[in-house]
C-alpha cells in the first residue's frame, strides 16, 4: 500500500523508457515530469522534489545512461540509487548510553502518535531484554499521563508520572527512578506542540538540557504534506535530533514525507509504526524502502518475518512430512497459526514483488481473514483421529464436524476437497524438484 | 479575536516561504511560463495537490487571455475567485434546528476528534443548549477519560461504557439519553480509524446504521475531521469516510501552525463537502466557523500586519 502509486507510476513511465534502444534528452526531460508529479503527489516536498530530479537528471544525462543499451533500466537503476542515498543508506540502531540508563526522549506535533511509539519502543526494548521506564511528561493533552499508564499496564512496564508538574522536573526524577531500579532505558513521552510555539519548545530544550539524552527522536505522521519540512526543520533548529519515527504506515499514504523530512534534517528514520497494537513497529531499512517504491517488493522484510514466527526446528519437520507426504490437517492447522502471527495477511502481500504493480487491481480486494478462522474452526471439530487420517470422515461425521464448528457440511466439503488437492499437488512438487526442494520447505506457504 | 486574524496571528509566527513567494510572484510585470510554473508550486506547496492545482493554473491562464488581465491585483483576484468557486462564497452553518440534532464526529488517528468535540460542547454550551456527549472511542487507552476532561470543561454530560464496548451500543445509549433528558445536542466522539482498514470502515457503518434506527433522520450531521497538517492523503479519507457515513462537512484542524490545509479545496472540488470549522488553537475557544473568503485571504497575504 505505501507508495504504491508512486510505484505503480514510476513502472508506468518506465514501462515506455524500457521499450526505447537509445534515449534522448527529451525522453529523460519526459520521464523525469512523471517522476516529478508522482513524488509531488506522494507528499513529497517541493523543493526536495526539485534537488532530487535535478540529481537524477545530471546523471541520466551522463553519458552513462545515452549509450548504454537499455538506457530504461539505467535510469531505474540512478533513481533506484539516489532515492536510497535521500533516504539514509543503512538501518540506524539506537545508540546505548556508556553507563545506563539510555534516556530517549520522543517529541512531535499533537497527533503524530507520541504516546502510541513510546509504548511500541518500550515493548521493542523489552522483547531485547530490556528494561524501559516509561515517563508521562505530557502534562497537557487531557488523559495523556492515563493512556500511557494503561498502555504501560498492558505490557507491564513501569510508567513513572507526577501528575501536572513541571515537565523537567518529572523527567529529572523520573531518571534518578530509573537509576535506584535498574531501568536500562527511560523513554520520555512529551506534550505534543507546534513547532511555531516558542514557549513549548523551550521547555524541550531545557529537558534537553536537563537530561542530556542519548537520542531525541521527532515521531512524524507519515501522511503529513508538504509542512513535513518546515515542522522538521523547526524541531531540528533548536533541538540536537538524533532520528525519526515514522508512523502510521499502515495506512495507504504515500508517504512522501519520509523522503522529507530526512532530507532536511540529516537525521536516520529508526523505525516506523505499521499499527494501532504495541508490537506493529519495526525499524525502517531505507534499501528496502527504495525498492518498494520502484515496485520490486520487500521480499527481505517478508522472509524475516517469517523467520522471526516460524520455528525452525518445526519448520524443517514439516517439510520431512511433505516429503514423505504425511503432511496432515493437524500440521496444516499449525501453518495457518503461524502464518497469522505473522501479522495481517494484507500486509504480507503487499510485500510480495510484483503487487506493487499490481497496485490497482489490489486496492479493492481486501484478503478475507474470516476464512482463516472458519478452517480453524473446522479441523478443531475434528477429532485426532480424523485430522491425522481425513479419509475416514463419512457423511455423518462431516455433520458432526459443521455442527462442532458452527459452519455448513459444504464449507467441510469444501476443506477437505482442498486438503486433498493440495496433498496431490505436494506429491507433484516433491516428484518434480526433489533435489530442489530442500530449500524452499522453510516457507511452505509460499 | 476573529477568524481572519487568528489566522493571519498564525501564519505570522513563522513568515511562511510562501508568503514571500507569492509577494514576490504576484510584482512580476509579465506572465510567462516561469510565472505558471512557480503559481503551481506555491499552490502545491500548500498543500492543494497536484490534479486541482493544474486544473486550477488552466483556468487562471484562459481568464487572463478572456478578460486581458494586466495588473498583478487583477491576476491574484482572479485566482482567488477560482478557488471560492470551489469553496463557495458563504459560511455553511451546522443544521441544528432537530432537537435532539445528533453529530457524529469522524477521523483518521491523531487528527484532532476529541478536542474538537470539546471545543464545540463549549460552544454550544455557551449558546445555552444542553450538551451530551457519547464516547464512542472505546478502543484507544484512556480516550474515554479525556473526553470526560472536555464534558467537564464545557459544562455538558457525557454517556459512557467501558473501554472495549461497542461504539454503536455507547452511541444507541447516547441518543436514547439524549432524546430522554431533553438534550439540544448529541456529540458523538469515534474512534480514530485509518480509512484502508476495511472491518473498522464496517463499523462505522454500523454506527451510522443504529443512529438512524435509534432516531430516524439521524444523525444530522456527520463532520469528518482533517488535520491541516497532512497531504494529500486527507482526500483519500474523505472519499472513504464518505462512503462509510455520508459526510456533511469537514472540520479543518491545527491551522495554527504553519500548514496550509490546502487540500480542503480539493475535497471541496472532488466531493462538495463543505468546510465547517477550523480549529486555530489549544484553547477551548479556538474554533471558529469556517470563512472561505477570510481562509482565502489568508493564503494569499503577502504582508504582515
Amino acid at each position: 500500500m505505501l507508495f504504491e502509486n508512486l510505484s505503480s507510476k514510476l513502472q508506468e513511465t518506465f514501462r515506455r523508457l524500457r521499450g526505447k534502444g537509445k534515449l534522448t534528452e527529451k525522453d529523460v526531460n519526459t520521464a523525469l515530469r512523471e517522476v516529478r508529479l508522482a513524488l509531488l503527489e506522494a507528499d513529497v516536498n517541493f523543493k526536495v522534489v526539485k534537488d532530487f530530479v535535478a540529481t537524477v537528471k545530471e546523471r541520466c544525462l551522463g553519458s552513462e545512461v545515452l549509450e548504454s543499451l537499455t538506457p530504461g533500466q539505467m535510469v531505474i537503476k540512478i533513481v533506484n540509487e539516489e532515492l536510497t542515498k535521500l533516504m539514509g543508506e543503512s538501518v540506524a540502531k539506537l545508540k546505548p548510553a556508556d553507563k545506563p540508563p539510555t534516556i530517549i526522549m520522543l517529541v512531535g506535533l499533537q497527533g503524530s502518535g507520541k504516546t502510541t511509539t513510546v509504548a511500541k519502543l518500550a515493548n521493542h526494548l523489552k522483547k531485547a531484554n530490556h528494561s524501559p521506564l516509561l515517563v508521562a511528561a505530557d502534562v497537557y493533552r487531557p488523559a495523556a499521563i492515563k493512556q500511557l499508564q494503561v498502555l504501560g499496564e498492558q505490557l507491564k512496564l513501569p510508567v513513572f508520572q507526577m501528575g501536572q508538574q513541571n515537565p523537567v522536573q518529572i523527567a529529572r526524577a523520573a531518571v534518578e527512578q530509573a537509576k535506584k531500579n535498574h531501568n536500562d532505558y527511560v523513554l520520555v513521552d512529551t506534550a505534543g506542540r507546534l513547532h511555531v510555539d516558542e514557549e513549548l519548545m523551550d521547555e524541550l530544550v531545557q529537558m534537553e538540557e536537563a537530561l542530556q539524552p542519548q537520542e531525541i527522536l521527532l515521531v512524524v505522521d507519515a501522511m503529513t504534506g508538504q509542512d513535513a519540512v518546515t515542522v522538521a526543520e523547526s524541531f531540528k533548529n533548536r533541538l540536537g535530533l538524533t532520528g525519526i519515527v515514522l508512523t502510521k504506515l499502515d495506512g495507504d499514504t504515500r508517504g512522501g514525507a519520509a523522503l522529507s523530512v530526512r532530507a532536511v534534517t540529516g537525521c536516520p528514520i529508526k523505525f516506523v509504526g505499521l499499527g494501532e497494537k504495541t508490537d506493529a513497529f519495526e525499524p525502517f531499512y531505507p534499501d528496502r524502502m527504495a525498492s518498494r517504491i520502484l515496485g520490486m517488493g520487500d521480499v527481505l522484510t517478508l522472509i524475516e518475518k517469517a523467520q522471526a514466527t516460524f520455528d525452525e526446528k518445526k519448520a524443517k519437520e514439516l517439510e520431512k512430512k511433505m516429503r514423505t507426504q504425511q503432511f496432515t490437517l493437524e500440521d496444516f492447522l499449525e501453518q495457518l497459526q503461524q502464518l497469522k502471527q505473522m501479522g495481517p495477511l494484507q500486509q504480507l502481500l503487499e510485500m510480495l514483488p510484483g503487487m506493487g504493480g499490481m497496485g490497482k487491481k489490489l486496492k479493492g480486494m481486501q484478503v478475507d481473514e474470516k476464512e482463516f478462522v472458519k478452517v480453524e474452526a473446522i479441523i478443531q471439530s475434528m477429532t485426532k483421529e480424523e485430522r491425522h487420517n481425513p479419509s475416514i470422515i463419512n457423511s455423518s461425521r462431516r455433520r458432526r464436524i459443521a455442527a462442532g464448528s458452527g459452519t455448513k457440511v459444504q464449507d467441510v466439503n469444501n476443506l477437505l476437497k482442498q486438503f486433498n488437492l493440495m496433498n496431490k499437488m505436494m506429491k507433484q512438487l516433491t516428484k518434480m524438484e526433489k533435489g530442489r526442494f530442500k530449500g524452499r520447505g522453510r516457507f511452505p506457504f509460499m | 479575536m476573529s477568524l481572519f486574524g487568528r489566522i493571519k496571528e498564525g501564519l505570522k509566527k513563522t513568515r511562511n516561504i510562501i508568503m514571500n513567494r507569492m509577494e514576490e510572484l504576484f510584482t512580476r510585470q509579465n506572465f510567462d511560463e516561469d510565472f505558471f510554473a512557480e503559481l503551481e508550486e506555491i499552490l502545491i506547496a500548500a498543500d492543494v495537490g497536484i490534479e486541482t492545482t493544474l486544473e486550477l493554473v488552466e483556468k487562471l491562464r484562459d481568464k487572463i487571455r478572456e478578460e486581458k488581465l494586466k495588473a498583478p491585483e487583477q491576476v491574484l483576484a482572479a485566482l482567488k475567485s477560482l478557488i471560492l468557486d470551489i469553496l463557495g462564497r458563504d459560511p455553511v452553518p451546522l443544521q441544528l434546528e432537530h432537537k435532539p440534532t445528533v453529530i457524529l464526529v469522524l477521523g483518521v488517528n491523531g487528527v484532532g476528534k476529541t478536542t474538537t468535540i470539546g471545543k464545540l460542547a463549549a460552544r454550544f454550551t455557551a449558546e445555552g443548549k444542553k450538551v451530551l456527549l457519547a464516547a464512542g472511542d472505546t478502543f484507544r487507552a484512556a480516550a474515554i477519560e479525556q473526553l470526560e476532561i472536555w464534558a467537564q470543561r464545557s459544562h455538558s454530560d457525557i454517556i459512557k461504557h467501558q473501554q472495549g464496548a461497542d461504539p454503536s451500543a455507547v452511541i444507541f445509549d447516547g441518543v436514547a439519553a439524549a432524546a430522554a433528558r431533553g438534550a439540544d445536542v448529541l456529540l458523538c466522539d469515534t474512534a480514530g480509524r485509518l480509512h484502508n482498514k476495511a472491518n473498522l470502515m464496517a463499523e462505522l457503518k454500523k454506527v451510522y446504521r443504529v443512529v438512524d434506527k435509534a432516531l430516524p433522520g439521524a444523525p444530522h450531521e456527520v463532520l469528518l475531521v482533517l488535520d491541516a497538517t497532512t497531504g494529500q492523503n486527507s482526500l483519500a479519507q474523505a472519499k472513504v469516510f464518505n462512503e462509510a457515513a455520508p459526510l456533511t462537512g469537514v472540520v479543518l484542524t491545527k491551522l495554527d501552525g504553519t500548514a496550509k490545509g490546502g487540500i480542503v479545496i480539493a475535497v471541496a472540488r472532488q466531493l462538495k463537502i463543505p468546510v465547517k470549522f477550523v480549529g486555530v488553537g489549544e484553547g477551548i475557544d479556538d474554533l471558529q466557523p469556517f470563512d472561505p473568503v477570510a481562509y482565502v485571504e489568508s493564503i494569499f497575504t503577502t504582508k504582515e500586519q
